[in-house]
């Protein structure tokens, strides 16, 4: 292991090169492997580009012609097309981001500070357990199951709360909505919101506790002083992470959700609004080229939407990601630092 | 409230205060009793409907010969072996790329320039939605292989773009937490940069390293809308992963789903081996058990590894 | 101790990875003792080529219960041959067809003007043809069943059908609803309707507005596409989505393959004539038989259904899907298989074996010769 010089022969001198530049090779690699990352993401905007650019820019009666197709003859316009589609994808991901959030935090309070030791490391392995079904096991769930017995709830809430806008409508029979994907996408976000706002609330440091409680707070008047603010900003990445989940979802939308082309705020009623990313897999195998190019176009929409909301997520939280507190995306076993260490100071 | 440069809070009663703090605790037990709903439910549907179907003959049989609802039934073994394959592959194009990127920030570039916009650009990639990671991998392989290019490896190319992210991070991770003094002892003792990341670093962060590379392929494992795009579906057992459409466990799952009902005639149903109208949604439960079995053995594997191998004294 | 663990764990990784392949490289899971009943089998005949090698068509998925059973059948006779069909919609069928990537493909609707110019290419100088090799009834399919109505044919008229589907007719019990049902008028409830459609491309929407717009011109007034043209109601993936939505809640009512539709559910009789037609075998071969056949100089048959006709028996609303091959190749093994396959599909053993596994109608007498004509002018010409 220890590498020792010697002048004696030939192949030790060989030897003795080749170490010297298995250094700087080793360093090399490292280095390529590290902009190979930014190779793939420049392909990745540059291939969707340019499958995306006939739709965009090319030769107009062929996109014409698609678009006309893909949209039912209701338009021919590219951003005519994609609207309803964003507006559809905002809409769903917003609305499970709002749910999950409440819950998550519920959740990821009561492991760190109300439940005992080894009920919390249960809970937090069941809710670990919910983030590896996979989302077509959702969508196959949400589509035999919870749609065909969900209607009597959606039924009340659109008795006694329709004077909401988003409760207004007749409620549809079966409820394939938006209401009832939420609800799924809710479940499917809730354990990654979850994980990592578990991990913020248990870095709280316990001096900034004590001293609340021994100021004579109650518990949640701790959590609302100490715990709260200082998970602030750790709260807020985790949304982000879980709205970029969201808003990616393909499956559990594709297999539940009845679609329409309209920019429709009522909940509870089927055919209003459909996601960018379940229109693609759902138009993809019967579109010929020219539809396939309007298609990638959307799913470069896409793309953008879910870079903004990472850029957002950045500036909200205001320091770099490469830090030792938090990262976007930790070791998963680093929860609960179970397993394994996952700082210096463990 | 401002009185004499001191800020405080509206006064309340202490009852007041108790009432609100009961009122939380019971609203956050709540949450979670209602967290663990879900799972329950999911779990529950999918062993009773699964276990109908899911049998030896199930696990070892693929789809070539099997007509409609009619015996025999079939089974899902191209499914499995196709998600093997191309998940395998997917974790040779990923982790070398991962491990390496992981190497070069936290021993090389710590805390620099270049080492900020990786890590920038690693969570812009871990955003991108998984579709678009499938309609990449087509537009890529159709822009130098010409459209219609579908098959196996394709879809790994587009499972690794979902992978690599995860593996970054949970390998810089694990060789951040490796502690200074280990490598300057090495340093010490004469041994080049390299040797000690081979030999010190790597080897101490292994098992930490392996758990993420098995929980990151747990994540990509069931992910359908790439490979629905990229790799397709076929009935028999293809193991080329460069030639024709390989079937893989999600889209096994929901291809059945997709086609629905068998049509049976009334003597068919009768037979000693009858036909069965409902079978397919019979094979996407039993597909789906296949699938969540799996997810859930990675990610048991991950943990035991880490827990077993780590080392606890450093 | 470092060392020692990180070994055994090395050699555990690697004992897994060899277990891995071993099973993978294990047996090829094919399935034996297929349920096809033997008189579905094709004859063999004894002046056949023997042929051998992959070969591949995409298209359709209405059709692919059917080629399932055809796969079956005709290894049969040639067994050692490797089929296999994708299912990836007739947009995408025929586009791999254009490029060479498969021999056939299946399509809900025959090719438009470009694709037979594209189609030069890839046969030679000559335009490709389609040719008719599934047909079945499409059922209109309702869930009324706690009034007890799904046991009773509902009877509706063309005009009715287009009215509740565009939305104009709301509820169960209106009027033109009663008036065509007198006799269960007071069992219809009141409950919303709501139409369920087909929210991907298909050819049964095709083949359902076409119908529409021929039978109820006024009511009807958009022009027919794969993709469905109203908002009212709910929209399903896939005929099975359909199914499973009308399935799910009562006062629905879809459009679907008639072989498909779940036993349960109500199926809608259509006025033809002067009296009320349900989609069975007989109506829709009935059907069939009454079509035309366009007229075409490069072996096309093209089947126009007779959606107006007012002859007993008769049922008017039914999807015919196409199988498209070129009519000439350079290559002898690539022509004979493409003509021993597409004779087998079409003739009657193979429709008779179609019928019983998929429920499709096995073509009409008038349709089969047409096809055969076409067939037998397949021909190699030197490259």
């Amino acid at each position: 292991m220890i590498h020792t010089s010697s002048t004696h022969s030939t192949s030790t001198f060989v030897s003795r090169t080749l170490c010297r530049y298995a250094d700087t090779i080793f360093k090399y690699i490292t280095l390529i492997a590290g902009l190979i990352i930014l190779f793939i993401l420049t392909a990745v905007t540059v291939f969707l580009l340019i499958q995306a650019a006939p739709a965009m820019v090319g030769d107009k009666n062929q996109t014409v012609w698609a678009i006309r197709s893909l949209s039912g003859g209701r338009t021919i316009h590219f951003w005519t097309y994609v609207g309803p589609l964003i507006f559809g994808t905002i809409l769903t991901s917003f609305l499970a981001l709002v749910c999950a959030l409440f819950i998550a935090l519920g959740v990821a309070l009561f492991i760190t500070q109300y439940a005992p030791r080894p009920l919390a490391f249960i809970l937090s392995h069941v809710i670990d357990l919910l983030a590896a079904v996979p989302s077509v096991i959702f969508g196959l769930w949400g589509g035999l199951v919870l749609v065909p017995s969900t209607y009597p709830f959606w039924k009340w809430m659109n008795t006694y709360f329709g004077w909401i806008p988003l409760f207004s409508g007749q409620a549809s029979n079966p409820p394939r909505t938006v209401a009832t994907v939420s609800l799924v996408l809710t479940i499917m976000i809730l354990p990654i919101i979850c994980s990592m706002a578990r991990d913020i609330f248990q870095q709280t440091p316990v001096l900034l506790k004590e001293a609340a409680l021994g100021l004579g707070a109650t518990q949640w008047e701790m959590i609302k002083l100490a715990v709260l603010p200082f998970g602030k900003k750790g709260v807020i990445s985790a949304a982000m992470l879980g709205l970029g989940r969201a808003l990616g979802e393909t499956m559990a939308v594709l297999m539940i959700l009845s679609p329409g082309d309209l920019y429709s705020w009522k909940l509870l009623v089927a055919s209003q609004n459909q996601t960018i990313a379940a229109n693609i897999a759902a138009q993809f195998p019967e579109s010929d080229s020219a539809g396939v190019s309007v298609l990638i176009a959307t799913g470069l929409v896409l793309f953008v939407i879910t870079f903004l909301v990472n850029i957002a997520a950045h500036h909200l939280t205001g320091n770099a990601i490469h830090t030792k507190q938090k990262n976007n995306i930790r070791h998963p076993l680093c929860i609960n630092k179970q397993f394994i260490r996952c700082s210096e100071t463990d | 409230m401002q009185r004499n440069g001191l800020i405080t809070s509206p006064i309340r009663s202490l009852r007041s205060r108790q009432y609100h703090d009961h009122a939380m605790t019971i609203l956050i037990y709540s949450t979670a009793c209602l967290a663990l709903l879900p799972l329950i439910a999911i779990l529950w549907s999918t062993i009773s409907h699964g276990s109908t179907r899911f049998d030896w003959y199930f696990l070892t049989h693929n789809m070539k010969g099997v007509v409609g609802g009619l015996y025999p039934y079939g089974g899902v073994l191209n499914a499995i072996l196709g998600t093997l394959l191309i998940t395998i592959t997917a974790t040779l194009i990923s982790v070398p790329i991962g491990l390496f990127t992981a190497i070069y920030m936290v021993e090389y570039a710590h805390g620099g320039v270049i080492s900020t916009m990786i890590s920038f650009l690693v969570d812009v990639m871990s955003g991108i939605p998984s579709i678009v990671a499938g309609l990449f991998a087509y537009a890529l392989f159709s822009f130098f292989f010409g459209p219609g290019c579908i098959n196996g490896f394709v879809g790994a190319v587009a499972l690794s773009i979902l992978m690599i992210p995860t593996v970054i991070r949970s390998c810089e991770q694990m060789l951040d937490i490796v502690p200074r003094d280990l490598r300057e002892a090495s340093y010490a003792l004469g041994a080049t940069k390299s040797r000690t990341i081979i030999n010190i670093v790597l080897r101490s962060s292994l098992p930490g390293i392996v758990s993420g590379v098995l929980l990151a392929i747990a994540r990509v494992i069931g992910e359908t809308a790439p490979l629905l795009i990229a790799s397709g579906s076929v009935s028999f057992t293809n193991l080329n992963l460069f030639n024709g459409r390989m079937s893989s466990l999600p889209v096994y799952v929901y291809n059945q789903y997709a086609e629905g009902m068998a049509v049976c005639s009334a003597s068919a149903r009768a037979a000693v081996h009858p036909c069965i109208p409902g079978i397919r949604m019979e094979r996407a439960w039993a597909a789906a058990l296949v699938l969540i079995l799996i997810v859930l053995f990675l990610n048991l594997i991950g943990r035991f590894i880490s827990h077993r191998f780590s080392v606890s004294h450093l | 101790m470092n060392q020692h663990h990180s070994q055994h764990l090395l050699r555990m990784i690697l004992s897994c990875l060899i277990i891995f392949f071993t099973l993978s490289s294990a047996g090829c899971g094919q399935n034996l003792g297929n349920n096809i009943p033997s008189i579905s089998l094709p004859k063999k005949q004894k002046d056949a080529v023997a042929l051998s090698g992959n070969y591949s068509g995409a298209g359709a998925s209405s059709q692919q219960s059917a080629i399932q059973t055809w796969i079956v059948g005709f290894n049969e006779l040639q067994p050692a041959v490797n089929l296999s069909y994708d299912p990836s919609g007739s947009g995408a069928g025929v586009a791999t067809f254009l490029n060479g990537a498969n021999v056939w493909a299946g399509s809900d609707i025959p090719l438009n003007n470009e694709q037979l110019r594209n189609s030069e290419t890839i046969c030679h100088g000559h335009t490709a043809f389609d040719l008719p090799d599934y047909a079945a009834p499409i059922a209109i399919t309702y869930n009324l069943s706690s009034y007890g109505l799904n046991a009773k044919h509902l009877h509706l008229t063309a005009q009715v059908i287009a009215e509740i589907f565009n939305g104009t007719i709301t509820n169960w019990d209106s009027p033109q609803i009663k008036a065509l049902n007198p006799s269960i008028a007071s069992q219809l409830p009141d409950l919303s309707i709501t139409p369920v459609w087909r929210s991907d491309k298909s050819g049964t929407t095709k083949n359902f507005e076409e119908y529409l717009a021929a039978a109820a011109p006024h009511d009807w007034t958009k022009t027919s596409s794969e993709n469905w043209s109203y908002q009212a109601g709910q929209g399903a993936k896939g005929t099975s989505g359909v199914i499973q939505t009308v399935l799910q809640a009562e006062g629905t009512i879809g459009y679907a393959d008639a072989a498909q539709v779940t036993s349960g559910l109500g199926i809608v009789a259509v006025h033809v004539g002067t009296n009320y037609v349900l989609p069975t075998d007989i109506a829709t071969s009935n059907a069939l038989s009454q079509s035309t056949i366009l007229p075409s100089t490069t072996g096309r048959v093209i089947v126009s259904l007779p959606h107006t006709t007012t002859v007993a028996n008769t049922y008017p609303i039914d999807l015919v899907s196409y199988a498209i091959a070129c009519p000439v190749y350079t290559n002898n093994s690539k022509a004979e298989f493409v003509k021993q396959w597409l004779t087998y599909i079409d003739s009657v053993e193979g429709q008779d074996a179609a019928h019983m596994t998929s429920g499709s109608v096995p073509l009409s007498h008038n349709i089969r010769t047409k096809v055969m004509e076409t067939i037998q002018s397949i021909r190699v010409v030197a490259s």
